[in-house]
């Protein structure tokens, strides 16, 4: 079928694309351009009316002019009215170009929604199926208004052609991701779920798309799909590769069908009914059994969609994780898939292995595979495989095979790719920790982390090391010892002074006993490596120098004549002059006692997450250390560090710092200005908490930002986004809660309460119903508050979130942003009564007032919409003043109402704000003034 | 690396105030460049902001061009999956959630070769240059909000023929066209199955 018999040439486009194409630079391009741009416009603007042809053939120039990457104002009315053309190409044009070009223009907005309007009901099906295809494209708010009630109609009428339903089914899908709000379930979710069954293997094709992303919001109310999805597939799954015609890709039969299908099943637990399990298993057999069988064709497009169902199969397996026969199945055949000749299917083997570590039935299965894991690792070619083998090494990775691996993996380091190592690096620090049977092989491994990959050792892991070291006395003389050798190296990196230099003036008299490591030669050994380092560096050599006073006075001539010297006492850097300065002064004041007091050994550091741990989180989005957590809770229970705290809970602030107002001595420094020592560098760590460390109302802003409006994010981290909707009337409201798992991994025992503190249980009446406990990965969860405003409140009621995530409790406090303007009726009233009522409401205790700095621009119109927002009636020519604003408004609670007036003055000169509240309630306008002093 | 995450980020968080998530959507966006990185298709199913687009675009072109031929179909970009193909002188890329399926998107990339092919009759770059609007329409009969919509090759033939019966017009100056002015462009006029 030659191009020439199709569609009709548009002889000009085909001139103008040539001519593009011939230009010989970007300038010529631009010129050509701009010339056909100017002729279209003329045309466009000409007295003569341009005749359909014409019209289709410049909107297509403006569109591929658009999609060479150049802007285009203009001709969105000219698509628009090719929508209403009857020739079938001006449509398709016009709709393409609205598609592509989406614009806002409310009046455009309504022509398009006219002109689809028109189509959906022309009963012609090419007719319809474009106009769905422009809903599904654009796909937004305004249209889903128009149109959310419509399409279900179409979808499941009895006359609907089949292109019809298909086009309406994935139409559907797309309003619904936009809003799901307007997409009202009904009578005809029941029908949409028996499309399963729908003779036309292309409705079922979309429909599944659709209902699939149904159930996960509703699960309930779409279950019965599991069995008609299981009898589908398994009618799929037994029949002959020609049973399904043109259906069939390249001898399997319905490929895609088939993956969707076993991705809807991936919504649900395993089925409950035992004949629907028992079909649904033997199903999964036979697709195992499959991949054993001879290809019915070289092709790599058979084995591509024949393995794309394996794959699909394989991850409902781990997600049922309850069958431990099809486990260890799946794993062997991933096994093959490891030496496959493929690039993808050793790639995809990797990677799906990855997950099939974390099951305790299929954990050991995977171990089997180490050795060709190890040899992906050393000798795939492409880098993106080479990253898989490590992720699943690092998920494989236990206590029988820890030493192996991370082996392994430093020995890759040394030729990894750049672009890997960093996250390699942290990978053999968490394995090593985690695992580390003594520590003299802990200590051993960082060190040559940081010899291998000293540039790509992040503090957190040089911080780790130190903070393991000083909590284990059993390793403290290795590690001194240990660093002592690797700095004997003529070039080291500057990551191991750092390290050298905290451990030796820690425990550098563990090993000063040594006559080859005493105390000077230590001193000595540190002090040559001083002038390469930056100034971080020095300065923590400078805290390891005095320290080094302390643990050896026959060190301190040595020490203090450094010290004196002109580099140090008069160093350009103000942080290494004050600390020459003050160590210096302290080393010859203090007497010994005191010198053993202040730079006594650190304590030992509290207990908490590995801040390692929290980094690889951040870099590789959470779903990649679900596993190992997971493994922790199941096998290890967290025993690094011996079980629970040593000793005290010493808080940051215990760290001995060398400050000058301990000691009494006033010296020329400004006391309290030598915060950075070395101590405090590792506190700086710790005060950045873990992501699962989130302690009450952390959401202040976010609770501010609220006030002048009801929708939007309350509250986001790695884990879990928030979203609220929320409407008032009288002294009653709604809130809507949306909480989105953003993990790929099931949010368990997933519980929210809704609590009043104190006194607000008498003034506020929230009402909730409890949500589902699981919250599946990606999947999003509604709930309703409903709220009663009694009598006036002042704080916030509190939402508190618990739920498993990969086995670590997450415990979560937020602050509702319900606050007393919510229930502001707007109160219009002219210049007049508002100054009587003003006057009225003269008790200074009636009155609130602030005066505050603009903390945002002082637009007007922004300003306006906050005061609107904040639910009250602007009232305009009422102030003398325009520059100001006057509000009115009634709080309505169930046992009185309370009038509220509020003048806010700018300056805008000074960038200030007056604001001034009278209410007939005294509480009232203290708390509004706080609240809103806070919003401009 | 970051700013781009954050970029995708704020425009799906944007969607989360109408209650979006993202997850449900299988396939973002699909590109279609040549060996020189000029783009010849583009098609988003996530709303994006033009820069937002062109940054994405550029950024993806040059990482695939800068791979080598026997490396796997697949990468890590951003939080997404990058699934990519090249057939002669024209690559195409799809990205898709991570959890999605590689493979069938792989296979979802050569249908759609398939159908440009029957479609055009052993189509070669030239042909989606000329007729881009074509290699639209026959997207969206396939492929709608970044899902299958019918995977027939006949169907999907049908409802585009059926189209075309509905024309006048028809103009054969077209084909002589693309052939005559670029003469020298032999890269663009190879068949795509020819070399793959």
């Amino acid at each position: 079928m030659p191009a020439v018999s199709k569609g009709d040439g548009m002889r000009g486009l085909a001139v103008f694309i040539s001519d593009i194409r011939n230009c010989k630079s970007k300038e010529a391009e631009i010129k050509r351009i701009n010339k056909e741009l100017a002729n279209i416009r003329s045309k466009f603007k000409g007295d003569k009316a341009l005749d359909g042809y014409s019209k289709k053939k410049y909107v297509c120039k403006l569109l591929f002019i658009f999609l060479l990457g150049h802007d285009i104002d203009f001709g969105h009315m000219e698509a628009v009215n090719l929508l209403s053309s009857n020739k079938y190409t001006e449509k398709q044009i016009g709709y393409l170009f609205i598609s592509v070009l989406v614009n806002s223009n409310s009046e455009l907005i309504r022509l398009i929604n006219n002109a689809i309007k028109n189509d959906l009901s022309s009963r012609n099906p090419t007719f319809m199926c474009l106009a769905l295809h422009c809903i599904a494209n654009v796909g937004s708010r305004e249209m889903a208004e128009a149109f959310a009630s419509e399409i279900p109609r179409i979808l499941v009428a009895g006359d609907t052609m089949d292109s019809v339903k298909q086009s309406a089914a994935l139409c559907l899908l797309r309003l619904y991701k936009t809003s799901p709000d307007l997409v009202l379930m009904g009578e005809w979710t029941s029908r949409v779920v028996h499309l399963l069954n729908d003779q036309h293997m292309g409705v079922v094709t979309a429909a599944i798309s659709l209902i699939t992303c149904l159930s996960q919001k509703n699960p309930d109310e779409f279950k019965t799909c599991v069995s008609l999805a299981v009898s589908r597939l398994s009618r799929i799954v037994s029949s002959a590769s020609t049973d399904l015609q043109d259906y069939t890709y390249y001898f399997v039969p319905a490929p895609w069908l088939s993956c969707k299908l076993l991705r809807l099943l991936q919504c649900y637990p395993p089925p409950e009914d035992g004949a629907v399990k028992g079909r649904l298993v033997e199903c999964l057999e036979t697709i195992l059994n499959k991949a054993q069988e001879p290809p019915k064709s070289k092709k790599v497009q058979h084995s591509n969609a024949k393995n794309a169902i394996l794959f699909e199969a394989i991850s409902l397996i781990i997600h049922y994780d309850s069958e431990p026969n099809l486990l260890v199945r799946a794993c062997n055949q991933l096994g093959q898939f490891l030496q496959h000749r493929e690039t993808n299917l050793r790639y995809l083997a990797l990677e799906s292995m990855c997950t099939l570590a974390s099951s305790e039935f299929s954990h050991e299965a995977v171990k089997t595979h180490i050795e060709t894991v190890i040899n992906a690792l050393k000798t795939e070619r492409d880098v993106s495989v080479r990253q898989r083998a490590a992720d699943l090494l690092y998920a494989m990775c236990d206590r029988s095979n820890a030493k192996q691996i991370v082996a392994e993996m430093l020995s890759y380091l040394e030729t990894a790719d750049y672009s890997i190592r960093e996250e390699m690096v942290l990978k053999v620090a968490i394995l090593a920790e985690k695992y580390a049977v003594d520590y003299s092989w802990y200590v051993d491994t960082i060190l040559n982390l940081i010899r291998i990959a000293g540039d790509y050792v992040s503090e957190e892991v040089w911080y780790r090391v130190i903070q393991i070291v000083i909590n284990r006395d059993d390793v403290q003389g290795y590690a001194a010892k240990t660093v002592f050798e690797a700095l004997q190296a003529p070039a080291c990196h500057e990551n191991m002074v750092k390290v050298g230099g905290y451990i030796l003036g820690e425990f550098g008299n563990l090993i000063a006993g040594d006559p080859r490591s005493s105390p000077l030669v230590q001193f000595n050994l540190l002090h040559s490596k001083f002038h390469l380092c930056s100034v971080p560096t020095r300065a923590l050599l400078l805290s390891a120098y005095i320290k080094f006073i302390n643990l050896f006075p026959e060190t301190k001539a040595t020490i203090q004549e450094v010290l004196r010297c002109d580099s140090q006492i008069r160093n350009s850097d103000v942080e290494l002059q004050q600390r020459a300065v003050e160590y210096l002064k302290l080393s010859s004041i203090a007497s010994t006692d005191v010198l053993a007091t202040v730079l006594e050994e650190m304590p030992p550091f509290p207990e908490r997450e590995s801040s390692i741990l929290a980094k690889l989180k951040k870099k590789k989005g959470p779903g990649a250390v679900s596993v190992t957590e997971l493994e922790d809770n199941k096998r290890e229970g967290g025993e690094l560090n011996g079980g629970g705290e040593r000793g005290p809970d010493t808080s940051a602030m215990s760290t001995p710092s060398p400050s000058a107002d301990l000691l009494g001595i006033r010296s020329a420094v400004p006391v309290g200005a030598a915060p950075a020592s070395a101590g405090s560098l590792l506190v700086d760590v710790f005060s950045e908490a873990g992501p699962a460390a989130v302690s009450a109302a952390v959401n202040d802003d976010g609770f501010l930002r609220f006030v002048c409006k009801n929708n939007g994010v309350l509250f986001e981290n790695q884990l879990l986004q928030i979203g609220i909707k929320s409407e008032y009337r009288q002294n009653l409201g709604r809130m809507y809660l949306f909480y989105g798992n953003k993990t790929s991994v099931q949010f368990a025992s997933f519980t929210t309460t809704v609590s009043c503190p104190g006194e607000l249980q008498l003034q506020l009446n929230v009402q909730t119903k409890p949500v589902e406990p699981l919250v599946e990965g990606g999947a999003q969860i509604q709930q309703v508050l409903n709220i009663e405003c009694l009598t006036d409140f002042s704080e916030a009621p509190l939402l508190n979130i618990k739920f498993r995530y990969g086995g670590a409790l997450q415990n979560l406090t937020l602050k509702l942003p319900v606050t007393i303007n919510k229930f502001f009726q707007p109160t219009e009233m002219a210049s007049q009564d508002f100054f009587q009522r003003w006057k009225q409401l003269s008790q200074p205790t009636q009155e609130a007032q602030k005066i505050f700095k603009a903390s945002h621009g002082m637009d007007t119109e922004v300003l306006k919409a906050k005061l609107l927002g904040l639910g009250t009636a602007l009232l305009d020519n009422v102030d003398p003043n325009p520059e100001n604003y006057v509000c009115a408004g009634v709080i309505q609670t169930k046992g009185q109402q309370v009038g509220c007036l509020l003048r806010l003055e700018p300056n805008a000169q000074a960038q200030m704000y007056r604001l001034t509240l009278r209410c007939s309630k005294d509480s009232v306008s203290k708390r509004l003034c706080e609240l809103l002093a806070e919003q401009f | 690396m970051q700013s781009g995450r954050v970029c995708l980020r704020e425009a799906l968080e944007a969607h989360f105030f109408r209650g979006e998530f993202s997850v449900f959507i299988k396939m973002q966006f699909m590109l279609l460049f040549s060996r020189q990185g000029k783009l010849r298709l583009q098609k988003w199913y996530v709303p994006l902001s033009d820069k937002e687009k062109k940054k994405i675009t550029r950024e993806l072109v040059q990482t695939v061009l800068a791979r080598k031929p026997k490396m796997c179909s697949f990468l890590e970009w951003r939080d997404l999956k990058i699934v990519y193909k090249r057939y002669a002188s024209l690559y195409f890329c799809c990205a898709i959630e991570d959890q999605d399926n590689e493979l069938i998107t792989l296979e979802i990339i050569h249908r759609y070769v398939e159908l440009l092919d029957k479609y055009f009759g052993s189509v070669c770059e030239l042909d989606i240059i000329f007729n881009f609007e074509k290699a639209y329409f026959i997207l969206d009969e396939f492929l709608l909000g970044g899902e299958a919509q019918e995977t027939s090759k006949k169907n999907v033939l049908k409802a585009i023929e059926q189209a075309d019966l509905l024309q006048e017009n028809i103009d054969f100056q077209m084909r002589l066209f693309s052939g005559v002015m670029v003469p020298n462009m032999v890269s663009e006029s190879s068949g795509l199955f020819q070399t793959s």
